[in-house]
């Protein structure tokens, strides 16, 4: 199987592409046809994509089912998956389907709305499989665009506003992200991501503008990668823009928005600034945790005084991204685990709470939360639902958004127990803005007249949230499933960063006061 | 037979939550309630054969990173097998009532299900409970803590459409979470200091915590002290201890049976079950053992005082588990792991009987809860008049003093307070005239409870009072079952739990000073210790920072003091048949269920202790007694006079110290309005505000470098894009050669 990893990147844009050349009207049977295209196409690729899980060595921390080809312009074109990235790829192809079968309802421009899914599914993937600079930074910013489009053309009323903020928050991280991968290759003289991971790229202090910039040319790579991927994290301060695309995004669009867009910062962090600015990273964690840590109960805070469901659900993915951002910057097994993990459960578990969204939107067309309340009179199923999603986000034990939280504070112990305290405290904060949440939409007397005839969930909604349910009880009761797959790669990560670390003295010095 | 136990209250949670359409309601209660009796049996199997070895029994895996591994696992010895025990029979007494309870609950409508929903929560609950009892290493111990305050929650909150209900189930949840956030600090200090979170590791490695530093926020910390403080904030939170207690009354919005169960009798003990599981950590923790004390003295007079006042049968109930709660931490604090774990035994017997007593009152009374509204109930409550007073002779102690014959509560309450006085601490010195007073408090405010509800004028409506009807004979049976545990489990028990050191060391499998197989290593000291004299005159000896005492032959002299301390009779026979000789426990930590310390004679003491104080529980109970007799029997006008003429004291208690009121002011208007701020200034001015600023210099810029191509920014975008990758291949097509 050589040619796998652009089997299963390429069927999406291929089932596109049909779409776009031969599909013609916009009658009802066509909508059907670009719908149906679209669910086989992605279910395809999603059963193509567990060969590569199933085909995969985890014990093996290389890159497996590598493809490298010769492309335009003497650029390279590389792929490839290990420990790190396949899980990522998997969490891709396993909401893709459950993704268009959530927009079912959909009758505006349905041809264009599919194939903005298809094509931003093959970038995406992308991302998590390009082993090239150049190669990366292509699927990484022309994944933004479909997303644009999905926000812009299906979005609510101030989509342009929240389109601007996006525009501009990732272009400029975009920008220094360019310029650092430049200056990559001009001092490695490649452009292969394997090859740069072994790169050691120099890390003298100099002085920039009068400061003393310790770590060197790594500390200003790593802030320059760091500033693209914070942005799309979102990390705190640069946070704003996501609630307000997650507000005028259509429901699907937030889905993916959440379950996978927010994960490339993180897989970024872990594919670059981890692995080729080691000494730069060691030098900035600090930073890093405390910025994490303020992410966690800042989010959180704002979080309890949201008054749109969307908004709340934004923020607490915000300080989600906090624990991972937090347990990648403290390298150690437990907190790099926890991060991978805390990204892929909440892949599942933001996809879900979105989707809760979207049932009772769909149902009164408002993200008021001042517009429900004593739901769970009338949607006993729902009220279910919503309460196994938000229990999971809240991080319960036994659904799988406990393990990751748990590890990351776990890990960030061992490293300052300053922000242990301030993260720990986000499972107070999670609790409070969770349940609120839930007691103002489900709870109470079924009092609002417009609520008295609405709907449980029908068939098609509960298929949608079955392998959901399914995913976050599976990995919280057997969380060895992810993390056989991840530790053996990280566990090298891990390994090749204390070598680096080693062999530089002054950031040896810097871990060891790093310590108190 | 173990996962029996443990998985079967699972099944039937399943079962009886999804499956009930199919098979009918009333099939889903049989088969909750029939698989939760299995597990019943099972467990009293288990207690009684078991012989004290600790078990370890793989399930599967759980979470695996690095050296992190926590497995789904049973640990079964003698702590395991008591909890067992209270659990499942609690919890199935508690299936088999609601059958009756909830039978015909008003607050829903006919066309609405709502008896599975409340069948499947409260087997929910027991499977959470029992992974929290039976876990292997703290990470499921977290599983269980935090499953059982979900099913808490959804309990407490099961009148949904209530606001208070969904107010006090909020409440439950997040007050808990404060002291989940201690655990999770202290599981976390654990796995960095000893790099595991198995029980076993963390008990080996007791000792090494206590001479270790650890660096905490600003200071460097004794690790064994910081690290059990961590854990009991996380038990304060779930036994609703002093400053974390908020949500105990305000759960009594759940029904009845729920607040026998979880409020009473299982989930508010699982914090003194954290305690005893983790001793070998507090007995080289003095001065986290010595917080646990001063908490637990402070909740058990606290709690009694507000108890006194308040007017729901409930709150009242619930005030005086807080207060007992409070007695259980005093012995574990002082080392008396056991005494905690007898009254945590008895207490689940005669507090879930009065709960599920008021249950039946308050069934038979059309859910009025108001006890200015009862009085003369005793004609119309029969069988519930005489099960409440067997659970109020339970709870005020009454038994024939400097016996073990008595009332549960009267043995495992006077093994407390006794404790309590042998501690030979500051913080024991407190909580034993905490303790004496609380019981004076704990007699008066049940003796006015049954009072005020079964006897005197009938008040309140007419018409509730005439249609008040004793319950059905399924809400019965548990009673009459509960009863014979208020009753008997004292003195069947006591030898077990606080008789002679043989016994009890047996009954948890504590190897004794001489028999071990090995010599401790890391104990220092410990061959030069000299066997310490207890005086035969029974005054107070001052033991602390006295050494270990040693079995020794020699040591035959000392044995009078075996005699004439007046502990249990059946304790003296067994203590002869073991041959006349002192007995000390001993063993390394982790050996037994519990463990002792070298330096811990608690036990000893306390049987030592002189005539008075163990007189002190049973004297306050008779003062309790007989002020309540004369301010609710002979003088029913006195209580409204003395609440005028002590109106500040009057209100501050009947508000229950103004803790909810302060608790808004310092934190949760706070973090609102905080919450608010940064939402409007922080993302809103600061953040927006500034990047917009920014913005407005540089977009200008950025449209003339695009040549003004106006089409929207999603052009500017992928512009912008193409040129880059213009400019990087360009330069890599230059640089490359």
């Amino acid at each position: 199987m050589q040619n796998l990893i652009s089997i299963i990147i390429f069927l999406p844009l291929i089932a596109a592409l049909i779409l776009a050349l031969f599909l013609r009207g916009e009658d009802e049977a066509a909508q059907r046809n670009a719908k149906w295209l679209a669910l086989i196409a992605t279910t395809a690729t999603l059963f193509i994509s567990l060969f590569l899980l199933f085909g995969f060595d985890a014990s093996n921390t290389d890159f497996q089912f590598v493809e490298d080809r010769e492309w335009l312009l003497g650029m390279k074109y590389k792929m490839g998956v290990d420990g790190i990235s396949i899980l990522f790829v998997m969490l891709t192809t396993f909401l893709m389907p459950l993704t268009i079968a959530a927009c079912w309802n959909v009758t505006d421009r349905v041809k264009e709305y599919m194939i903005a899914f298809l094509v931003l599914e093959t970038l995406m993937l992308g991302v998590f499989t390009a082993l090239d600079l150049v190669l990366f930074y292509l699927f990484f910013e022309a994944g933004l665009i479909p997303m644009f489009l999905i926000i812009g053309i299906w979005g609510g009323k101030e989509r342009i506003y929240a389109a601007f903020k996006f525009f501009l928050y990732t272009f400029l991280g975009s920008l220094l992200m360019l310029v650092a991968m430049i200056a990559m290759y001009v001092d490695a003289g490649t452009t292969d991501i394997p090859t740069l991971m072994n790169h050691t790229f120099a890390a003298e202090s100099f002085p920039v503008l009068g400061i003393q910039v310790v770590g060197g040319m790594q500390t200003l790579l790593f802030l320059a990668f760091f500033a693209s991927f914070a942005v799309k994290m979102p990390m705190w301060p640069v946070h704003t823009w996501l609630p307000d695309a997650h507000v005028q995004a259509p429901t699907a669009g937030s889905v993916i928005l959440a379950a996978v867009l927010l994960k490339m910062g993180g897989y970024g962090f872990l594919r670059f600034s981890l692995p080729m600015f080691p000494i730069g990273s060691e030098v900035m964690s600090t930073f890093v945790l405390w910025i994490s840590a303020i992410a966690i109960v800042y989010a959180s805070l704002v979080a309890m005084a949201q008054e749109d469901m969307k908004k709340l659900i934004a923020y607490s993915s915000v300080a989600h991204m906090g624990y991972v951002t937090m347990g990648i910057f403290t390298v150690n097994q437990q907190g790099l685990d926890g991060a991978i993990f805390q990204m892929i459960s909440h892949g599942f578990v933001s996809a879900a709470l979105f989707l809760v969204v979207g049932v009772v939107y769909d149902r009164m067309h408002t993200r008021d939360i001042a517009a429900y309340g004593g739901l769970a009179v009338r949607m006993p199923v729902y009220a279910l639902i919503f309460m196994l999603f938000t229990m999971a986000n809240v991080g319960l034990p036994g659904t799988s958004g406990f393990v990751g939280e748990f590890l990351t504070l776990m890990a960030i112990f061992q490293v300052n127990t300053w922000v242990a305290l301030v993260a720990t405290s986000g499972v107070i904060f999670s609790a409070c803005y969770g349940l609120w949440l839930y007691r103002r939409v489900m709870l109470g007397q079924l009092i609002k007249e417009s609520l008295k005839s609405i709907k449980d969930m029908d068939k098609r909604e509960k298929a949608i949230f079955a392998p959901l349910v399914a995913m976050t009880l599976l990995l919280g009761v057997y969380p060895a499933l992810v993390t056989d797959i991840i530790g053996p790669s990280v566990e090298a990560l891990i390994g090749h960063y204390e070598v680096a670390l080693n062999d530089y003295a002054p950031a040896a010095e810097l871990a060891s006061a790093g310590d108190h | 037979m173990a996962t029996i136990i443990l998985f079967a209250p699972l099944i039937g949670a399943i079962i009886c939550g999804f499956f009930w359409r199919l098979i009918g309601e009333k099939a889903a209660q049989i088969t909750a309630t029939g698989l939760l009796f299995l597990s019943f049996f099972f467990s009293w199997v288990v207690f009684l054969t078991h012989d004290g070895v600790t078990e370890h029994i793989f399930i599967m895996r759980w979470i695996d990173s690095g050296s992190l591994v926590a497995d789904w696992a049973i640990r079964m010895d003698r702590l395991t097998a008591i909890m067992l025990v209270v659990v499942t029979t609690v919890s199935a007494l508690v299936h088999l009532y609601s059958f009756g309870y909830m039978a015909h609950d008003h607050a829903f409508p006919e066309d609405e299900p709502y008896r599975a929903r409340f069948f499947a929560e409260l087997s929910l609950f027991t499977f959470a409970m029992l992974m929290l009892v039976t876990a292997d290493n703290l990470v499921q111990m977290f599983f269980g803590w935090e499953g059982v305050g979900l099913a808490s929650y959804l309990l407490i909150g099961f009148y949904y459409k209530k606001e208070s209900a969904g107010e006090a189930s909020m409440k439950a949840f997040i007050v808990n979470r404060v002291g989940d956030f201690g655990f999770a600090l202290g599981i976390a200090g654990l796995f960095f200091m000893v790099d595991s979170v198995q029980l076993d590791d963390v008990f080996a490695a007791a000792p090494m915590l206590a001479e270790t530093e650890i660096s905490f926020l600003w200071r460097d910390w004794n690790a064994a002290n910081l690290l059990a403080f961590l854990l009991f904030v996380g038990a304060m939170g779930k036994s609703a201890q002093f400053m974390l207690h908020t949500w105990l009354p305000d759960a009594m919005e759940g029904p009845t049976p729920v607040s026998a169960l979880i409020h009473a009798a299982t989930m508010v003990t699982a914090g003194v079950f954290l305690v005893c599981r983790m001793s070998p950590l507090f007995e080289f923790a003095p001065g986290a053992a010595s917080f646990v004390v001063y908490i637990g003295a402070i909740t058990a007079f606290f709690a009694a005082t507000i108890g006194l006042v308040q007017n729901d049968i409930k709150r009242v109930i619930a005030y005086s588990t807080c207060s007992q709660l409070g007695y259980m931490f005093v012995a574990a604090g002082v080392g008396m792991y056991s005494a905690a774990m007898f009254h945590l035994l008895t207490h689940a017997f005669f507090k879930a009987m009065l709960f599920l007593g008021a249950g039946s009152v308050i069934h038979g009374m059309h859910h009025e809860q108001d006890m200015r509204n009862y009085g003369g109930l005793k004609a119309k409550f029969p069988v519930t008049y005489w099960i409440m007073m067997i659970g109020t002779l339970a709870i005020t102690g009454v038994g024939i003093p400097l016996t073990t014959i008595g009332f549960a509560g009267f043995l495992s309450k006077d093994a407390i307070i006794e404790s309590a006085w042998a501690g030979g601490t500051m913080a024991s010195g407190f909580a034993f005239w905490m303790l004496v007073i609380a019981a004076l408090m704990t007699s008066f405010y049940s003796w006015r409870l049954m009072f005020l509800t079964f006897h005197g004028e009938q008040r309140g409506d007419k018409h509730t009072h005439e249609h008040a009807h004793e319950s059905p004979m399924v809400m019965l049976v548990p009673l009459y079952v509960l009863a014979a545990g208020a009753i008997f489990s004292g003195m069947l028990f006591y030898g077990s739990f606080f008789g002679h050191t043989d016994k009890v060391a047996s009954f948890y499998g504590i190897p004794l000073k001489g028999e071990e197989t090995h010599v401790e290593a890391s104990m220092e000291g410990h061959t030069d210790e000299t066997h310490e004299t207890h005086m035969a005159d029974g005054t107070a000896t001052e033991h602390h920072g006295e050494d270990a005492a040693t079995a020794h032959a020699d040591e035959h002299g000392t044995d009078e003091h075996a005699t004439e301390t007046a502990h249990a009779t059946e304790a003296a026979d067994d203590h002869a048949d073991e041959g006349e000789h002192h007995a000390a426990f001993g063993g390394n930590p982790g050996d037994g269920a519990i463990y002792f310390g070298p330096d811990n004679h608690v036990l000893d003491d306390a049987h030592a202790a002189p005539v008075l104080v163990k007189l002190s529980p049973f004297i306050a109970m008779l003062l309790g007694f007989g002020l309540a007799f004369q301010m609710y029997v002979r003088r029913p006008d006195w209580p409204a006079k003395l609440a005028e003429n002590q109106k500040p004291l009057y209100t501050f208690l009947l508000n229950k110290w103004y803790f909810d009121e302060i608790y808004d002011a310092i934190f949760v208007n706070p973090a609102r309005a905080l919450g608010r701020f940064l939402w409007k200034k922080g993302d809103g001015s600061v953040i927006d505000g500034g990047i917009n600023g920014l913005a407005m210099g540089i977009i200008p810029w950025f449209t003339r470098l695009a040549g003004r191509a106006q089409s929207g920014y999603i052009f500017h975008y992928a512009f912008a894009m193409v040129i880059g990758i213009v400019i990087l291949v360009s330069w890599m097509t230059i640089a490359g050669n």
